[in-house]
């Protein structure tokens, strides 16, 4: 699409939504779509002229509300390689206690015609709420425990390249599911693409009638892992031990971190990834973390750009389509959703 | 001399007594003078009913006004006018207001501004502890001496089981009532909705049905060590509403309420972050919902409240964890509650008796009845009438109702406090 792209009118062909918002209620065919474009932008970011002119002209803002670098800096880049006008800005979360704020921060922008407004937030459906008030497509990177629908797409893409599919495969996703956005978005994701899904944590890291989305459930590492081809690890926030949901560091590794021995329940060629950042000795043990033959951790980042160059590509174009669309002309529905 | 009022020809339902028959009434003063076929009766006035119900008018026993301190979100006028478009002649106000009240001046002021007001009826609730910090017990004989008609802390519950063991003890002096929202809350999670499902989907945590039971069986057995007079506001949970039942079949002094939200809606009601859907105790279950429905038809439930929360828009349009809990509820109370009566599921007269003479009676207010010597507080209601919530039209400050735009049916076409009409549903 970036070659031989439609007129710019046009939306997306297999991505007719102006956002992206989470995972959740997206068919088979629209994430395909969304990843093989991807697969298209490795090429792209692997080159020594990284630049292309898809989003000459447009503006993109990372609005951030919660502390984030890799995202951010993923997003920026993916904008940046694509000839955009990247704005970063993140909002002190103690300024923005008030929803007021929040809701007129993102008018703000808006009123400044942003395309495309990537936007992360602390509470669960924010990232919704300002993607109803705003013109601009808006891109959910992290809202609360809810969705980051970027990071199930890099990770099925990295996923997808190395095992060559996703259908079918046994994927075990272990830690904070409870708290976890990136653990919903994955199983949504990967569920729907077709792969089995397991969750491996203590009941009170996992939320209630988890199995209700499609995963089936365990409580020991070696028994979950059993078979499995790619074992993603969760991060553990540190705050979750002061509030009690488990006992302490030691305990949880010992139970739950990633370590060799108990990577040797799943398949010899079983691979591990992290969304990072690692907690090295709480979830994952260093030497699993760092095994070149094991570990995606690195490839993750690297298809992170990937993808979100797909994900501002799609967004921009029906973004395009949807203004060009507008003026009160009925006839010329763009058909987005 | 009094002025006598002549209602004519209306369809006369009296919950206390299960009257249901074609009739008249004569009000004469500020009282009912007469109940029954009265065609020849002289009056000053003559009101013709065709036909339509004329009910006592509703005894709301759960209202949240904001005056004093936070006025612009609801008044003790606004509130007042939209009581009385609801068919609502009492109601109830909660403590929890700034400065919440919890002495006796607050407790007169209320009476005070309602009296100027002239419309609807306030009783007041005086907080159960200072300050509503659930530590200190009110001056609960001073307060009702000047017209509290029972104590509560308002949206929070009476946490520490010694406190809410001294204050049943306590107000057994003064024969005064406890009112307990239900909630353990180190299990609440700082959640706003049910524990379940749905609420994973959303990434919110969630507060499980089991806060609500726990406090239930808890205070109940205080209620079984106090002999005190506890009534549980709107029960939401299948276990709590049965444990109620099981104890009243024990004998014990125990009555309960729900709201219109908890038989009408279930946690689905959230679906993408509505925070207008977002209510304290929290949608529940399917499940849940119907068993407040069997509830009420048994009569387990008693009473039927509004749980009037109002709110503006500053204070929902916000992720849903930061919104307000809370629903408007004093202009769609009649209509929510006659819905399951449409369907065949809820008798009328049990359902009117939940918004009448029920809580008039746990309230020990002289209210909720079509009989000679009682004050002519009625409503006269067209039980079948279609129209359409409308939010925007409501006569309350706020607007924050889940039910904007439902079809309903069941309206008041006039609502009478003290023989004086306060309402007319313009046609």
């Amino acid at each position: 699409m970036s070659a031989d792209a439609p007129s710019p009118a046009e939306p997306c062909s297999f991505y007719r939504y102006r956002h992206l918002l989470g995972i959740e209620g997206l068919h088979p065919p629209e994430i395909a779509g969304l990843l093989d474009l991807s697969d298209s932008y490795v090429e792209q970011s692997r080159q020594s002229e990284k630049k292309s002119a898809i989003l000459r002209g447009r503006t993109l803002i990372n609005l951030f509300f919660e502390n984030s670098t890799r995202t951010r800096t993923s997003f920026e880049l993916a904008g940046k390689r694509l000839g955009g006008d990247v704005i970063n800005m993140s909002v002190d979360s103690s300024s923005v206690k008030k929803g007021e704020t929040l809701i007129d921060t993102a008018m703000t922008l808006n009123a400044m015609h942003c395309d495309v407004l990537v936007i992360r937030h602390g509470e669960s459906g924010a990232v919704k709420l300002l993607s109803e008030k705003v013109n601009c497509a808006v891109i959910n990177a992290g809202d609360g425990s809810h969705e980051h629908p970027t990071q199930a797409l890099l990770d099925a893409l990295t996923i997808r390249r190395r095992k060559g599919r996703i259908d079918g495969l046994q994927v075990a996703i272990c830690g904070d599911v409870a708290h976890s956005r990136v653990a919903r978005s994955n199983i949504y994701l990967l569920t729907a693409m077709g792969a089995r899904v397991r969750v491996i944590a203590p009941p009170t890291l996992l939320p209630n009638s988890i199995d209700r989305l499609g995963v089936e459930v365990f409580h020991d590492m070696r028994e979950g892992l059993e078979g499995c081809d790619i074992v993603m690890m969760l991060r553990l926030q540190t705050e979750r031990m002061k509030s009690a949901f488990v006992p302490s560091q030691r305990e949880y590794f010992h139970f739950f971190g990633l370590d060799y021995e108990k990577l040797g329940a799943a398949k010899p060629d079983a691979l591990i990834m992290h969304p990072g950042p690692m907690n090295r000795g709480v979830e994952i043990d260093t030497d699993v973390a760092d095994d070149i033959d094991r570990s995606l951790i690195h490839q993750q980042v690297e298809m992170g750009v990937a993808v979100r160059m797909a994900c501002l590509d799609v967004l921009a174009q029906n973004h395009a389509a949807f203004l060009a669309n507008k003026p009160n002309n009925p006839k010329s529905g763009t058909g987005l959703k | 001399m009094s002025k006598r009022i002549l209602l004519k020809n209306a369809r006369l339902l009296d919950p206390a007594t299960r009257l249901d028959r074609t009739g008249d009434l004569l009000v004469v003063g500020e009282t009912i003078a007469d109940v029954g076929t009265l065609e020849n009766a002289s009056a000053d006035s003559v009101i013709e009913c065709d036909g339509k119900a004329l009910i006592p008018g509703l005894v709301d026993m759960r209202v949240q006004i904001r005056e004093p301190g936070e006025e612009h979100k609801e008044n003790l006028t606004s509130a007042a006018h939209a009581a009385a478009a609801g068919g609502i002649t009492s109601m109830v106000c909660l403590p929890n207001t700034q400065p919440v009240i919890d002495d006796q001046s607050l407790v007169e002021f209320i009476a005070r501004e309602a009296r100027k007001i002239g419309l609807v009826k306030i009783f007041p609730y005086a907080a159960a502890t200072r300050g509503l910090q659930g530590k200190e017990l009110t001056e609960m004989g001073l307060l009702t001496g000047v017209g509290a008609v029972g104590f509560t802390d308002g949206v929070k519950p009476i946490a520490s089981a010694q406190v809410m063991r001294l204050a049943l003890s306590y107000a057994r002096t003064f024969d005064q009532l406890i009112v307990q929202h239900a909630e353990e809350p180190s299990l609440t999670n700082d959640a706003g909705m049910n524990e379940c499902e749905w609420a994973t989907r959303l990434g919110l945590p969630g507060i499980p049905a089991a806060a609500e039971t726990i406090m239930v069986d808890r205070d109940l057995r205080l209620v079984e060590l106090t002999g005190g007079r506890l009534h549980f506001a709107h029960v939401s949970t299948a276990d709590s509403i049965d444990a109620i039942r099981k104890a009243k079949a024990r004998g014990l002094n125990v009555t309960c309420d729900t709201a219109p939200p908890y038989f009408t809606l279930n946690e689905t009601a959230v679906g993408d972050y509505r925070s207008f859907a977002k209510l304290s105790p929290p949608l529940r279950s399917e499940a849940d919902r119907l068993a407040v429905l069997d509830g009420i038809a048994d009569g387990t439930i008693d009473a039927i409240a509004s749980d009037h929360s109002p709110h503006d828009q500053d204070s929902k349009r916000l992720p849903f964890a930061q919104a307000e809990s809370g629903a408007v509820g004093l202009e769609t109370l009649l209509a929510l509650t006659l819905a399951p009566v449409h369907q065949n599921k809820l008798d009328l007269l049990d359902a009117l008796a939940a918004l009448t003479c029920k809580p008039a009676d746990i309230l020990r207010l002289k209210l909720g009845r079509l009989a000679a010597g009682h004050p002519a507080d009625l409503a006269l209601i067209d039980i079948d009438r279609p129209w359409r919530i409308e939010a925007s039209k409501f006569k309350s400050k706020s607007k924050n109702s889940p039910f904007d735009t439902l079809p309903v049916q069941g309206r008041a076409l006039r609502s009478i406090v003290n023989g004086k009409t306060i309402f007319e549903l313009e046609s």
